[in-house]
């Protein structure tokens, strides 16, 4: 009979499942066709138990899939039955209210058996560039515009691949090849995962995984409370108003500290939007409680139990609990808002812990058009090429320039853009002077030019934010500079919404600077001197 | 007796604090080490080669081979203290090396600090050019542009230039050029071109790497000039080779083009020697822990073959944290670096943490106990105060140390700051951090490999990884230790052992399904002419083996994978080899394979390289009682909490099959080796330490 394991040996166990759940993403990372997926890292891979609890996460990936994904797989498991389950089998959805959110990310599921039994599950999501629909970007005014909309099925049904969902896949798309590879990558990602898995069950002699479930999400749970217990309690509120689509939205937040736990109730926040910059509750939660974790708990390994005293909520038909069939494609933009939300609380609470606002969304160039000789039709090439802004800055440092946050995606290579697409940057720097002044200074955005390399049309999806409504400062800190975008020597651009840029016309996107942190008079005089010195104060520079 | 008739080979290795001398007779082994002369780093070789020649009875002419390899780049890097270097790029890019990936290493610490660049934002500047894609020219060069740029170099005190223009590897016309006017008008300084230090795509690692490159040139080419020189003014008549941080040797004109390639040399000698070590002790999965006066490495070995990689991080911001340090493309021998060697500089933060490292106190000044002005707590400064050195045998004795100040030191910059703790107190904790480090670099670094760290042995070499390793060994739960002898120099031990050889690597794209046998065989032919011809000149007269690969994926994917290729020529029917061959890799990596999809070849690569021979294993030695004590030390024992009186043994007199029980301090003249009371040891016929854990107990 073998040893019961100790506490050292369960310590030594979390962190090898931490390793199984990190290949499992560079397998997907390493094997995936999507640009913005081998690029940019736009992912998510993780291990489960069977009551459908995460385990460990990747460290590879991005917070918004991950914490979604972190209840997707419950809703895998009511689908589908564990009785039912049978090795070999992988399921797949791509549904945004049981998955991460919107139609491009598909989610697969797949169980781990280990001596027959189901001893836990992996699950995996990425982006596909193209599902069909009017493609990446907000114009949709309901989900069914959107893309092909793939409810629970069967992707493996014990080894043998469901042939017809993936002819339905291989029609829906303007990029088959790519998107069909990108499913088998998932697939594949999930079936290394299992096989460590089991190597590990096998090395230290175990039967489940549930007593090392256990200790994962006492310990963690046990860690976040003890960190809240040293939070002031109480109730802070905070509005922000950003873009939209349409017109403003202002997004309202209630954050309340209490010792079992953290809640932000999201009461007061506008009506869901007629285009697709509607949040789904569960990706909602994803960048809540991911906002709430940077600041409370940044050491604490994430998963169900150090999640559990972090809930969140938000009224149905507002944006940030979007109904079905709302348009969802670009949920991001809006919930990439909400850790600069849930801060604005925390600021009134423990003002030197949490930094200024930052560009928060994303500042990705959705772009599409022909190829030369018009083969592939109008779109025969997309692609998003992840950009950043800055970040707001900090209590003891400036903010990051063109730095994604929260976002966990990297910038796309311009070389690689290039490779992939017909188009020239001629420029991609950063954009002095659009750090928000302060005792620490917001992190600068950036200036970016694109044109037509073949002489045609191309297609931008806007999807930007921060350009009515500029990341503010903080204690006296400026706001950081607001993101533009038009056409270079010509006409402004919408922030949200396809528009075409014509041959020979050049493409100027200057994404957000971060906001600045206390009074620009505090500022250390030396580095001041840098910042000039450097030229990145004075916008002619 | 003067022999001219036997081959001497001849090993030398600079490190940040030490440079070590190795002297192969035959079968007779000299090795020595003298403090490194950063200013001016061929002293301190010159001198001891000077001096072991002397004391083997040969003289310069009489040496056959010299390999050599340094850490002086990394150091320079680490320690910004390279040239100052400009660089010049495409027109609307100048901050491509600090908008990097626009990724943040660490996804929930909201306050990372990311690497400074090389080149502050002042000194980038911008050329009107651009080539597409393809390598197509879409803006012509402006040389009035370069001319003017180029003009106000020297009155900013610029010494080196890296030009990196965005496509420069499809068509590097732009780059030559610029390099040609800098040659024409500025003709003293170092000028790297990215096209010619990193041909390859994506913008940020190709102008970081060349950028690197350019800031250790000027000292590297100069150092590597001056030693050339000398080492011919005093006889030496054979070339130097200089090991590359991928574990091979390269000529010296290569290296002072490209130093950047040098940068992890010192450690790819180590591992190399651990590998082979182990093979003689039929040992087929270890872990090496090199520990120096700077820094750390750490790298996994299997069957006697280092783990590779094509990309290596230079100077990490945070200190296990993938993506914190700046990206170099070059081909390297895989191994965690951190900032912990014996002259690690010890203080306290505001969070009354003690924090050992990165920055080091090197060479000059040295820890505070040497007593050449330095006067910070070091990690050798606390070895000396918890016992685990002996003053009197340290270095030979060649090196006088200091007690005294070494715990002023300590008192100083550590115990003070907490709370009054005395300087043993502040020695154990400095000893205990720079340990717990080091052991848990080893487990992330495993874990990200996916092996079991504990069920490895240890082979530990370095000047002061005998001293930590019985710690670190109880950390990690391993219960086997190699101390090999002459630890303190293994690095420069393992660049004999290395073979010479030579990778070269052609991007050239096919589609499978249009593989046209005899282009991809005059491309193969082709890489195999010019890296047998380099490979030849490192090589002599020993046979050269090759082997032919091609990096290939579906086609769309953004990663390849390397397939071997068939050692012939290739023919219209490997075609299904080929895809053969993908299939199979792919799925062992990636468990799962693509039916039907398309595959694409993106590159070529030939490995020319002699072939190491498997070394033979050793005989056991017959067991052989312990001579009596050379003395006994007080030493603190760290996972006992306390102090307890150690006997001391001088090494060279333990002979083949000494047994002895821990606790025990093994002194010689490059390290000591600190057998705790967890361990026992023995010497094997290879007169290598064996320490294997004792039963437990409890």
């Amino acid at each position: 009979m073998r040893k019961q394991p100790n506490d050292i040996d369960l310590q030594i166990m979390w962190n090898r499942l931490v390793a199984v759940v990190e290949e499992q993403a560079q397998t997907l990372l390493r094997t995936a066709f999507s640009s913005i997926v081998r690029e940019a890292g736009d992912l998510s891979a993780g291990l489960f138990d069977a009551r459908g609890r995460m385990l460990a996460q990747a460290v590879t990936g991005t917070p918004g899939h991950v914490n979604s994904m972190a209840e997707s797989v419950k809703h895998f498991i009511a689908h589908f039955g564990l009785q039912n389950m049978r090795p070999g089998d992988a399921y797949i959805t791509n549904d945004p209210w049981l998955g991460t959110g919107h139609l491009n990310d598909f989610v697969i599921t797949t169980p781990c058996f280990y001596r027959g039994r189901l001893v836990g599950l992996f699950c995996c999501t990425s982006h596909l560039m193209d599902i069909g629909g009017i493609g990446f970007g907000p114009d949709g005014t309901d989900v069914f515009m959107e893309g092909l909309y793939i409810p629970f099925l069967k992707l493996l049904d014990e080894g043998r691949i469901n042939d017809t969902l993936m002819a339905m896949v291989r029609a829906n798309t303007r990029q088959p090849i790519d998107t069909v590879g990108d499913v088998y990558s998932l697939a594949a990602c999930n079936d290394v995962g299992c096989t460590r898995l089991v190597e590990m069950m096998e090395e230290f002699e175990l039967e489940t995984l549930d007593l090392l479930a256990e200790h994962i999400c006492a310990k963690s749970r046990q860690a976040v409370l003890a960190e809240i217990a040293g939070l002031p309690k109480g109730s802070w509120s905070n509005s922000m108003t950003t873009d939209g689509f349409d017109g403003p939205i202002t997004l309202r937040a209630t954050t309340t500290i209490k010792p079992e736990g953290i809640h932000v109730d999201y009461a007061g926040t506008d009506a869901q939007a007629r285009r697709g910059i509607n949040v789904p509750l569960a990706y909602t939660t994803a960048y809540t409680v991911f906002g709430l974790g940077c600041i409370v708990a940044s050491k604490i390994p994430n998963n169900a139990g150090s999640l559990s005293p972090l809930t969140v909520s938000a009224p149905p038909g507002t944006i940030l609990n979007a109904a079905k069939p709302a348009a969802v494609c670009i949920r991001h933009v809006i919930g990439q808002m909400l850790p600069d939300v849930v801060f604005g609380c925390l600021a009134q609470a423990i003002p030197d812990r949490v930094p200024a606002e930052g560009t928060s969304c994303l500042w990705n160039l959705i772009v599409r058009g022909p190829l030369p000789g018009r083969r592939g039709g109008n779109y025969a090439f997309s692609m998003a090429i992840t950009s950043n802004g800055g970040t707001g800055a900090r209590p003891r440092a400036d903010g990051l320039s063109a730095t994604a946050y929260p976002s966990g995606v990297k910038g796309t290579p311009i070389e690689i853009a290039e490779a992939i697409t017909p188009l020239i940057f001629w420029k991609k720097e950063l954009r002095p002077g659009s750090g928000g002044a302060g005792r620490t200074r917001g992190g600068l955005g950036q200036i970016i030019e694109i044109e037509s390399g073949i002489g045609q049309p191309f297609e931008l999806l806007a999807a930007f934010d921060r350009i009515d409504f500029p990341p503010r400062g903080r204690a006296g800190g400026k706001p950081g500079a607001p993101g533009a975008v038009a056409i270079k020597g010509g006409r402004k651009l919408n922030g949200k919404g396809t528009q075409l840029v014509d041959a020979g016309e050049r493409l100027v996107v200057m994404t957000p600077g971060g906001g600045g942190l206390g009074e620009a008079k505090d500022r250390d005089p030396a580095v001041h001197a840098a910042d000039e010195r450097e030229q990145r104060l004075s916008p002619s520079a | 007796m003067r022999q001219t008739s036997v081959a001497a080979r001849l090993a030398v290795d600079i490190g940040g604090t030490f440079t070590d001398i190795v002297l192969l007779i035959g079968k007779r082994r000299l090795v020595s080490k003298l403090l490194t002369t950063p200013r001016a780093p061929e002293q301190a070789v010159i001198a001891g080669v000077r001096d072991i020649l002397a004391s083997a009875g040969l003289a310069f002419s009489d040496i056959a081979v010299f390999v050599h390899g340094t850490t002086l780049a990394t150091n320079a890097i680490i320690e910004r203290k390279g040239a100052k270097t400009a660089l010049l790029t495409t027109e609307g890019f100048r901050d491509v090396i600090e908008i990097a990936d626009e990724g943040r290493f660490d996804q929930y610490d909201i306050n990372i600090v990311k690497p400074v660049p090389l080149v502050p934002r002042e000194l980038r500047f911008t050329i009107p050019e651009r080539i597409d894609v393809r390598g197509r020219v879409r803006l012509p060069l402006d040389e009035q542009a370069v001319r003017a740029v180029v003009g106000h170099l020297g009155e900013l005190g610029i010494d080196a230039v890296a030009v990196a223009f965005i496509h420069a590897y499809a068509n590097p016309a732009h780059e030559l050029r610029v390099g040609e006017i800098l040659a024409e008008i500025t003709p003293r300084l170092a000028v790297t071109l990215s096209s010619q230090a990193c041909p390859e795509a994506r913008e940020y690692e190709r102008s970081s790497t060349a950028i690197a490159n350019a800031y250790v040139q000027p000292l590297m080419s100069g150092y590597l000039r001056r030693l050339k020189e000398t080492m011919a003014e005093l006889g030496y008549v054979h070339p130097i080779h200089l090991m590359t941080s991928g574990g091979n040797l390269a000529s010296l004109e290569t290296a002072a083009r490209f130093p950047v390639r040098l940068v992890e040399s010192g450690p790819a000698g180590g591992a190399i020697l651990a590998g082979q070590l182990a093979l003689e002790r039929g040992e087929h999965r270890i872990v090496s822990f090199d520990m120096g006066g700077t820094t750390a490495k750490i790298c996994l070995i299997d069957d006697g073959e280092p783990l590779k990689a094509r990309t290596f991080e230079l100077d990490r911001q945070s200190r296990f944290k993938k993506g914190s340090g700046m990206p170099v493309r070059i081909p390297v021998i895989e191994m965690v670096e951190i900032g912990a060697g014996g002259g690690s500089i010890a203080r306290v933060d505001t969070l009354q943490r003690i924090l050992v490292g990165p920055d080091s106190a090197g060479a000059e000044p040295g820890p505070a106990c040497y007593g050449r002005g330095g006067s910070e707590a070091t990690v050798t400064d606390a070895d000396l105060a918890i016992g685990k050195i002996d003053p009197v045998r340290f270095a030979g004795g060649k090196i006088e140390i200091d007690a005294g100040r070494a715990e002023a030191a300590l008192l100083n910059g550590v115990g003070n700051k907490l709370a009054g703790k005395t300087s043993e107190q502040a020695a154990v904790g400095v000893s205990e951090i720079v340990d717990e480090n080091m052991a848990n670099a080893a487990r992330v670094h495993a874990i990200e490999r996916g092996v079991a760290i504990g069920e490895r042995t240890l082979v530990a070499f370095g000047g002061a990884a005998p001293l930590h390793a019985s710690r670190i060994a109880e950390k990690l739960g391993i219960s086997r230790i190699i101390v090999p002898p002459d630890a303190g120099v293994g690095s420069a031990l393992g660049f004999l052992a290395a073979p010479a050889a030579y990778e070269l690597v052609r991007s050239r794209h096919m589609l499978l399904s249009e593989f046209d046998a005899d282009a991809a065989d005059a491309i193969v032919e082709g890489l195999v002419q010019d890296a047998s011809a380099h490979c030849r000149a490192a090589a002599g007269e020993r046979p050269i083996g090759l082997r032919r690969s091609a990096f290939m994926r579906y086609a769309g994917q953004g990663h390849e994978i390397m397939v071997a290729l068939p050692d012939r020529r290739l023919l219209p029917a490997d075609v299904v080899t080929f895809r053969q061959a993908f299939e199979r890799e792919y799925g062992r990596l990636f468990a799962r394979h693509i039916p039907d999809a398309e595959i694409e070849i993106m590159s070529w690569m030939v490995l020319a390289s002699t072939e190491s021979e498997a070394p033979a294993r050793l005989a056991s030695a017959p067991p052989r009682a312990a001579p009596p004590p050379a003395g006994e030390r007080s030493i603190f024992d760290a996972r006992l909490g306390r102090r307890q009186v150690v006997a001391v043994f001088d090494r060279k007199a333990l002979l083949p099959g000494t047994h002895l029980e821990g606790p025990a301090l093994i002194v010689e003249e490059g390290t000591s080796t600190y057998v705790s009371p967890s361990f026992d040891v023995v010497v094997d016929a290879g007169e290598a330490l064996i320490l294997s854990a004792r039963p437990k107990l409890d």
